[in-house]
C-alpha cells in the first residue's frame, strides 16, 4: 500500500472469484454465439462444433454462479434473489436473465437437438442409464419427420431468441460493472459492449481450442474447413474487440478527467505486467498477428492447426487477464486519487487461488459427463444419415 | 390430429416448465413471510418484534435529570452535541436502577483515541493527534476534561 486509501478500500473485497465469473459467463456467451451461427445463419462450415458449443456452453453456465456462491458469507441466502427480488439491484435482475438463458434458451435448444438421440438411446439403454434417457424423452418418443421438423424450427426460433439472450447475459456482466458510477476504472457505457465482444472472443477461442483437443482425443481428423472458417471469425470479433477497448483507452486520454493521473500510473505500475504485457501484448496483439497471418498467407493444414492452438490459448490468457485488470484494477486504487494497494491472492482460503482452479476445472469435468450422456459426434450418431434426409 | 400428435413432446416440455412455475410459486408463497413488503422491501413484522426488545439506552434526558453540573458543563462545550451513552455505553438498567447499577467508567486511554487519533482522511481543523507521541502513554484525562474539553474549561483545559 502506499499514499492515502480510505479504510475501506485498504483490502479488495472482490477477489480471484469475481475475476473468474465474468470469464467463465463469457466463455458461455460466446460458445453459444458460435453455435447460432449455424443454426440461424446457416454458416454450414462450423456444423461439427454446433453441438459442442451448446454443451460447452452448458457445461459453464452451470458453474458461472458458483465463484459467486463462495464469495457470500451466506450462500444459502442467495436464493432469495428469486423469491423477494429488488427490481434496483442490477444482481437480482441478473439472477433472471441467468435463469431465463438455462432454463428457456440452451437446455430446450439442446434437448430439441438431441431429442432423436435421447429416444433411441432409451430405446437402446438399460439400467440407469435407460431411465436417465427415457426421464429426458418426457414419456414422448414420436420422433417421425413432422415431428422433428417441428423440433427443427421450434429450435430455430430458441436460437433466434437465444442470440439476444446471450448479448443480454454477457453485456448485463459488463453493466454490473459498468454501472458502478464511484469507480472510474468500470463507469462507462462501452463496458457491456467490451464485455460483450471479448465473450464471443473467449468463447469461440475455448470451443475451437475443444474441437481439436476432443478430436486429437478421439483420433479423428479435424475438419479443417470448419477450422478455417471459426479461426476466420475468431480473428474478426477480435479485431472489433480491440477496436472497443482501444477506443475506450484513447477517449479515457483524451478526455484525462480527474482520475487520469491515477489510473495512468496504476497501468505504469501496478497493472504494467498483467495489463501492457499479458493482455495487450501476449493476449490480443500477438494472437490478432498469428491469425491475420493466417488470414493473408495459405499454411499447409498442420501448421494452421499450430497457429490456431497458440492463438486461442493466448487469446483465452488475454481475456483472462482483461477480466483480472477490470476487476481487481478496479479496485486497487483510492477514490481519493491518492493512494494505491495490492492484491494478495491466497491459496488454500474460500476465496482463493485452489477453489479458482478447481472451479476452472469443474467446467471440463461436466463437460466430459455431458459428452458421455449426450455425444456430440455427428459421425458416431447412427441417426445421423436420417437426421440429414430430412432436411 | 396428426398435428396435435407430433407437438405432443412439446406440450410436455411446456408441462414441465409449468410445473416448475407452480412450484416456485407455492415455495415463494409458504417461504416469504407474510408481512414482507408491508412497508418495504423487508419483514414488516420486525419493526414490531424490535420494538418489543429491551432497550438498552436511556437517552441523554434520563442522564441530564440526575447529573444536571455534568449537563450543564457539557452544554458549553464542544462535545455538545454528543449524547453521555455515546461515551459511557447503554446505560438503561442504571437509569432504572440508580442505587444497584453502577456504571463502569470508560477507558480514556481506548475511548479518545476512536475519534481524535491523526487521520489524514479527518477535516484539517478535527483535534487530532498520535496518541503515543502526544501523552506519552498518560491517560487523556489526565490533562482534557472530557465532559468539556478545550482551553478554558476550568483548570484542566
Amino acid at each position: 500500500m502506499e499514499g492515502f486509501m480510505y479504510p475501506n478500500e485498504v483490502e479488495l473485497q472482490w477477489g480471484i472469484l469475481i475475476v473468474l465469473y465474468p470469464f467463465l459467463t463469457g466463455l458461455v456467451a460466446g460458445a453459444f454465439i458460435l453455435a447460432s451461427l449455424e443454426r440461424v445463419f446457416r454458416v454450414e462450415e462450423v456444423k461439427p462444433t454446433y453441438r459442442l458449443s451448446l454443451l460447452t456452453a452448458l457445461a459453464f453456465l452451470i458453474v458461472a454462479p458458483l465463484p459467486l456462491q463462495l464469495h457470500l458469507g451466506h450462500p444459502e441466502r442467495s436464493l432469495e434473489m428469486y423469491l423477494t427480488p429488488h427490481r434496483s439491484s442490477a444482481m437480482a435482475m441478473f439472477g433472471f436473465v441467468y435463469l431465463w438463458y438455462l432454463m428457456a434458451v440452451l437446455v430446450v435448444e439442446i434437448w430439441l437437438d438431441y431429442r432423436r438421440d435421447i429416444v433411441r438411446l432409451a430405446e437402446s439403454s438399460r439400467g440407469v442409464k435407460g431411465l436417465l434417457y427415457r426421464a429426458l424423452t418426457l414419456g414422448s418418443y414420436n420422433i417421425s419427420p413432422a415431428a422433428l421438423r417441428i423440433d427443427d424450427r421450434v429450435g430455430w426460433i430458441i436460437t433466434l431468441i437465444g442470440i439476444p439472450s446471450a448479448f443480454l447475459l454477457h453485456g448485463y456482466v459488463g453493466f454490473i460493472f459498468g454501472s458502478v458510477k464511484a469507480n472510474p476504472w468500470w463507469s462507462t457505457p462501452l463496458m457491456p459492449v467490451v464485455f460483450l465482444f471479448s465473450a464471443m472472443v473467449s468463447g469461440i477461442a475455448l470451443v475451437l481450442l475443444m474441437y481439436m483437443v476432443t478430436s486429437a482425443m478421439r483420433r479423428v481428423a479435424v475438419d479443417m474447413r470448419c477450422l478455417d472458417t471459426i479461426a476466420k471469425y475468431l480473428f474478426y470479433t477480435f479485431v472489433i474487440d480491440f477496436a472497443l477497448e482501444m477506443l475506450d483507452l484513447i477517449h479515457r486520454i483524451y478526455e484525462s478527467d480527474e482520475s487520469f493521473r491515477s489510473l495512468d500510473f496504476m497501468v505504469h505500475t501496478r497493472l504494467f505486467y498483467s495489463q501492457i504485457l499479458i493482455q495487450i501484448f501476449l493476449g490480443t496483439l500477438a494472437p490478432l498477428a498469428l491469425l491475420s497471418l493466417t488470414q493473408m498467407i495459405t499454411f499447409p493444414a498442420a501448421a494452421r492447426r499450430r497457429i490456431y492452438a497458440i492463438a486461442s490459448v493466448l487469446t483465452l490468457v488475454g481475456i483472462f487477464a482483461m477480466r483480472w485488470n477490470v476487476v481487481i484494477g478496479g479496485q486497487l486504487f483510492s477514490k481519493s486519487f491518492l493512494g494505491y494497494t495490492t492484491y494478495k491472492v491466497g491459496f488454500v482460503t474460500r476465496e482463493g487461488l485452489l477453489p479458482a482452479v478447481a472451479l476452472m476445472i469443474l467446467p471440463f469435468a461436466i463437460l466430459y459427463v455431458l459428452i458421455k450422456i449426450l455425444p456430440p459426434w455427428q459421425e458416431e450418431s447412427p441417426f445421423v444419415a436420417e437426421a440429414h434426409g430430412d432436411d | 390430429m396428426g398435428e396435435f400428435k407430433d407437438i405432443a413432446h412439446l406440450i410436455r416440455l411446456a408441462g414441465v416448465f409449468l410445473l416448475g412455475l407452480i412450484f416456485f410459486l407455492v415455495f415463494r408463497s409458504v417461504t416469504i413471510p407474510k408481512s414482507f413488503g408491508r412497508y418495504g422491501p423487508f419483514r414488516g413484522a420486525a419493526l414490531v418484534e424490535l420494538s418489543s426488545r429491551p432497550l438498552s439506552f436511556a437517552g441523554h434526558a434520563a442522564c441530564e435529570n440526575c447529573h444536571p453540573d455534568v449537563a450543564a458543563l457539557k452544554a458549553n462545550g464542544v462535545h455538545k452535541s454528543l449524547n453521555c451513552e455515546s461515551c459511557h455505553g447503554p446505560l438503561a438498567k442504571h437509569a432504572d436502577d440508580p442505587g444497584n447499577v453502577k456504571p463502569v467508567l470508560p477507558d480514556v486511554a481506548q475511548l479518545c483515541i476512536r475519534c481524535h487519533s491523526e487521520n489524514i482522511a479527518k477535516p484539517a481543523g478535527f483535534p487530532q493527534v498520535n496518541a503515543k507521541e502526544h501523552s506519552g502513554g498518560q491517560a487523556c484525562n489526565t490533562c482534557h476534561q472530557p465532559h468539556s474539553p478545550g482551553f478554558d474549561a476550568g483548570g484542566k483545559k
